[in-house]
Parts: C-alpha cells; sequence; structure tokens
C-alpha cells in the first residue's frame, strides 16, 4: 500500500484491541456543561440533500457517516468500493461537481447540493461508457475491485489533461499538455491495483484518448 | 469514529468565534487529514465547524503585485493557477508532488498547513506517542523503531516527527506569510517561517495558532524570479511522502534560496545557509544541516539532501 508504513497499517488492524485505549482518552462528560451535553446528544444527525447520478435525494445520517458510506449503505449505490477506508487506495473515486475525490475522506453532511457522479451513473450494462467497454477489451482488471475507482479517475484524468491541469510529470509548466503514458501513469498514482493489471488499465486509458483525439 | 455535532460556517469572523465558543470544537475544510485521523481516533472533536462556505476560495493578485491564495484554495486549484505556474513555480511543482489527484481536490491550502505528522507511531494508537498522549514516551525513539521517514533536525528528545507537507517547502522558499482571524475578529500575519513549532518538550503544539483561530489566506510577495525547482525523493516514484526535499529558487548570480522537507518538524530553511548556494551544495547543507541528531535510519537523509541539491545546481 502506499503512503501507510508498514506499523501504519498493523495499528489499523489491531484498532479494535486497543478501543479501551482510545476511550481512556476522551473527554469526561463532566468537562461539558449538562445544557451543552444534551445539545450535542440531540445534534449528531444532520439531513443533507444531494444529487446523485442525476437524481435529488434528502437523507438524515449520523454525522460520521463518509460520503462513500452513504452512497453504499443508504443510497445502495455499492459500485464504489471500500478498500482502505483511508484515501491511500482509490477504490472509492467519485466524482463530486466533476472533480474526483476519495469518497472515504469525505463526510455525507459536507455535500449539501453537491452532484456527485459514481460507476452507476457513468454507464450501464446495456450502455456502456467508452471507458467500461476499453476496460473490458483490454483486460484492464482481474478481481474487478479497483475497476470503478480506476474509470471513474480515468475519465477524470483524461479531462484534467485537456483542461490543461500540469502534474508531477509535466515538462513545461506554461505549454499544452500532451497525452503520454508517463502523463497517465502519474495521474492514476492514487488508485491501486492489487491484482496488478497496471498494463492493461493504462492500454485502455490510452485508446479512450486517441480516440478522442 | 466518535460522534459529534456539525455546523455551517458562512463567514471566517463567525467561524472564528463558534470555535473558541464551543467545547471541542475543530474546523474541517477538506478533510483529508483530519477524516482520516478522526477514523483512528487519533483526533476527537466533539464539534466540527465546516468551513467550505466561507467563501476563502478566491486567489487575488495583491497590490504590490504579490498573491492572496485564499485558505479553502484547493491544492489543484492552487498548482493550476496561471500565475503560480508562471510567477511561482517551485509552488506548482511541490503541490503536484504530493498525494494523488483525488486527494489534492480535496485537500485545501489552510489545510495542508495544519496536517499532522506521518509518524508511523503517532498513526498507532496501541504505541507511546507523546504528540498523541503527552508524556506517554515516543516509540519511534525506542531501539529498532522505524524512523526512516521521520526528522533528523529540529528534532528533540520528546519527538522527531517530520513535517510532511510539500506545500509548506515551496512556501517556505518564497517567504509566504499565513494570514489569520482570531476569536477576537483580529487579523494576524504570520511568517511561514515563524508559523510552525519545534516540538521542544511539547510536541502536541505544532503551530502558533491559539484557539479557534482560523487561517484566512496566504500571501506571496511578489515574483522573485530565478529558476525555481522542487525535487523531492521517495521510495515510490509516485504517490508517497517525502524522504528528502528540496526547494530552490537560483539566480543567475548564484545567489538563491534553499528550503527542505522532509528532515525537520517544519520547512527547514536559514539565510547563511543561502548565502552558502554559490560555494555548492556541500557548503549549503553543512550550515543548514548543522547539530542535525539523526537516527541510525535516518541518518542517511544528510548525504541525500546534499545529493539532491548537487543534483539540482549541476542539472541547470
Ligand atoms: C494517502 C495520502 C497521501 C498523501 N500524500 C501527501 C504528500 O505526498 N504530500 C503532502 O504534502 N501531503 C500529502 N497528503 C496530505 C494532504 O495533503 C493533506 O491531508 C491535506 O493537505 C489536508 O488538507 P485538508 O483541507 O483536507 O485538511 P483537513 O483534513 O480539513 O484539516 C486538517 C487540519 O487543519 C485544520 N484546518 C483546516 N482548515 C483550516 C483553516 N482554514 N484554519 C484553521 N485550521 C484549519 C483542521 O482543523 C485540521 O486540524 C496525503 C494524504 C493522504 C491521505
Ligand atoms: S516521533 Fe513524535 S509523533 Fe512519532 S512516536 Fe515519537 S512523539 Fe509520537
Ligand atoms: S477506500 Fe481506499 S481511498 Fe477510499
Ligand atoms: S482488478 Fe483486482 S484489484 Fe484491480
Amino acid at each position: 500500500m502506499p503512503p501507510a508504513t508498514a506499523p501504519d497499517m498493523r495499528s489499523q488492524m489491531r484498532q479494535n484491541d486497543h478501543s479501551s485505549d482510545a476511550s481512556a482518552r476522551r473527554k469526561s462528560p463532566g468537562q461539558q456543561s449538562p445544557a451543552q451535553a444534551e445539545g450535542i446528544a440531540s445534534g449528531e444527525m444532520t439531513t443533507v440533500s444531494l444529487k446523485v447520478n442525476g437524481t435529488e435525494h434528502t437523507v438524515t445520517l449520523d454525522n460520521r457517516t463518509t460520503l462513500l458510506d452513504a452512497l453504499r449503505e443508504k443510497l445502495q449505490l455499492t459500485g464504489p468500493k471500500k478498500g482502505c477506508d483511508h484515501g491511500q487506495c482509490g477504490a472509492c473515486t467519485v466524482s463530486v461537481n466533476g472533480k474526483r475525490i476519495n469518497s472515504c475522506l469525505s463526510l455525507a453532511v459536507m455535500h449539501e447540493d453537491d452532484e456527485v457522479t459514481t460507476i452507476e451513473g457513468i454507464g450501464t450494462a446495456d450502455d456502456l461508457d467508452p471507458m467500461q467497454q476499453a476496460f473490458i477489451d483490454h483486460d484492464g482488471f482481474q478481481c474487478g475491485y479497483c475497476t470503478p475507482g480506476q474509470i471513474c479517475s480515468a475519465k477524470a484524468v483524461l479531462e484534467e489533461i485537456r483542461a490543461g491541469s500540469p502534474s508531477h510529470v509535466t515538462e513545461d509548466l506554461t505549454a499544452r499538455i500532451e497525452v503520454t503514458e508517463a502523463e497517465i501513469r502519474e495521474r492514476m498514482s492514487g488508485n491501486i491495483c492489487r491484482c496488478g493489471a497496471y498494463a492493461n488499465i493504462l492500454a485502455a486509458i490510452t485508446e479512450v484518448a486517441e480516440e478522442r483525439a | 469514529m466518535r460522534p459529534f455535532t456539525y455546523e455551517r460556517a458562512l463567514d471566517p469572523v463567525s467561524a472564528a468565534a463558534r470555535a473558541a465558543e464551543v467545547p471541542g470544537a475543530r474546523f474541517i475544510a477538506g478533510g483529508t487529514n483530519l477524516i482520516d485521523l478522526m477514523k483512528l481516533e487519533i483526533e476527537t472533536p466533539d464539534h466540527l465547524i465546516d468551513v467550505n462556505g466561507t467563501g476563502l476560495d478566491e486567489i487575488t493578485v495583491t497590490e504590490d503585485g504579490g498573491l492572496r491564495i485564499g485558505a479553502l484554495v484547493s491544492n489543484t486549484d492552487l498548482a493550476d493557477h496561471d500565475v503560480v505556474r508562471r510567477d511561482y513555480p517551485v509552488l506548482t511543482r511541490a503541490l503536484v508532488a504530493g498525494a494523488s489527484g483525488q486527494l489534492r481536490n480535496k485537500a485545501t491550502t489552510g489545510g495542508n498547513l495544519l496536517q499532522r505528522t506521518r509518524c508511523p507511531y503517532f498513526y498507532d494508537t496501541a504505541q507511546p506517542c507523546n504528540k498523541r498522549a503527552q508524556g506517554s514516551g515516543c516509540a519511534a525513539l525506542s531501539p529498532g523503531a522505524h524512523s526512516r521517514q521521520l526528522g533528523i533536525i529540529g528534532v528533540s528528545d520528546a519527538c522527531i516527527a517530520q513535517h510532511p507537507s510539500d506545500m509548506a517547502v515551496a512556501l517556505r522558499v518564497l517567504d509566504a506569510v499565513v494570514e489569520t482571524m482570531t476569536p477576537a475578529g483580529d487579523i494576524r500575519l504570520i511568517p511561514l517561517k515563524d508559523f510552525h513549532c519545534l516540538p521542544g518538550s511539547t510536541p502536541e503544539k505544532e503551530s502558533v495558532l491559539m484557539d479557534g483561530e482560523i487561517i484566512t489566506a496566504v500571501y506571496l510577495p511578489p515574483p522573485v524570479g530565478g529558476k525555481q525547482a522542487y525535487h523531492k525523493v521517495r521510495d515510490r516514484a509516485s504517490y508517497a511522502f517525502a524522504l528528502v526535499s528540496v526547494a530552490l529558487i537560483r539566480h543567475p548570480d548564484g545567489s538563491g534560496r534553499v528550503a527542505l522537507g522532509g528532515v525537520a518538524p517544519k520547512p527547514w530553511a536559514m539565510d547563511e545557509a543561502d548565502a552558502e548556494l554559490p560555494n555548492g551544495a556541500k557548503a549549503v547543507m553543512a550550515k543548514l544541516l548543522e547539530g542535525a541528531r539523526p537516527t541510525e535510519e535516518n541518518a542517511f537523509k544528510i548525504r541525500l539532501a546534499e545529493r539532491t541539491l548537487a543534483a539540482m545546481l549541476a542539472g541547470e
């Protein structure tokens, strides 16, 4: 896994064993006045309205709910996947107001009036998006778990290059950016594939980029 | 994650006032660091103040010809900005060297400055860590600990964590100034070089911000020109934190400025080291890393920093 170091990952797996540690650090209720404590107890839910794949939804959620969990558990959109839940793998990538984000590191209540597009909004089995078709044609997956995130990211990557956003491998910050293998690889680095289908993912994205050019 | 209440602030004045007034309140911007740490219950706010609606998301040219970057400007938008790409390229270079496209779309200028260390023991709640649990000790300094990523200078016996930001290293070499608003409604201007604290015996205190104080903007002075570059050395070619990074501005007469990332609890720079630039990388690092106290595992960072700068100076 990318930025997590080995002990970092271990700590995540061990979380449950040490929940009692964590509660010891919790502020004691005595630190709050009764009125405030009451306010907090009654205010832990928020109602939020957002548009997902073109449909308006109004949901009342525990403030802790991530956008990813809201999509999967409340709206039954199970295309976005939970890989790491810590912004490290990209399996949960969705588009919000036209920009790709990791939905696991965003609270659903922070998306009032936002427009969200998940893989379900990109294409269906009967009406595939060209990027989905290219992933099939090039064998751009094995188990498929990372694929919804890969495809959401891939579509955004081509938009970003077209819009002229520079990346780490862009040589001239003021010139037009070409769609190269290096540009695609760098821009896709936030999407990890445990099956290692990278070469074929790259081929799929390259084909769509060329068709568009 | 612990339960918390939530509100949306509509302007910085009320955000700061509310943050001082509500016990256990914290600001949330992009959420990419805070939510991560809340999931692990390393951060346990009772109340979140969402500052995304405060109108602090603009980049404007200032009267003196510099730039005012709103605290809520995303890392993507800042890196993309035409003036930044043309006149402050070291900043674009540092930003696009950080995190991933998805994260940069959410990460904000203010949040990036205040992101917490990636020390593996800070993240592991089963380990002692003075920064996370005051007085519990520092697991990174125990024998055989993994300290490869951690700091070599500016560190203390209590904590050797490094500041992980790439953006802040570029802001340091550009002499940026952080603008804040206090809960009383006063505006403060804090030079970036004075913004982050060294750990000393209080590693939990990471910046000079007071309770409830909100970052409203970051100012860049008028463009200084020169050749600007940012080199980040990491364990993977992309999507990894810096082992060492170097931000460099170099003028035709050989003078210039250098700042280091990945080696200290804050972006690391020094006028006396800059003065050595005409004498080469070795001379610069001799000054800049004087008094470094690395662990056995991260002592390589001293030579790595020197070689990275040497490569940059040679590659011009
Ligand atoms: C997998 C991964 C890889 C990453 N790799 C890199 C990397 O290579 N380089 C790098 O530099 N960074 C990296 N990051 C970190 C990322 O850049 C930060 O998480 C991000 O910049 C934080 O910004 P945010 O707006 O999301 O902050 P938040 O998570 O919203 O906030 C962070 C902190 O800042 C406070 N805060 C936010 N805004 C304000 C304000 N206006 N005033 C006062 N306080 C405020 C919050 O209360 C909180 O304490 C990585 C992150 C992840 C998850
Ligand atoms: S180096 Fe700092 S953050 Fe890491 S374990 Fe020690 S005290 Fe904690
Ligand atoms: S689930 Fe891995 S990045 Fe969100
Ligand atoms: S196809 Fe299995 S993780 Fe990518």
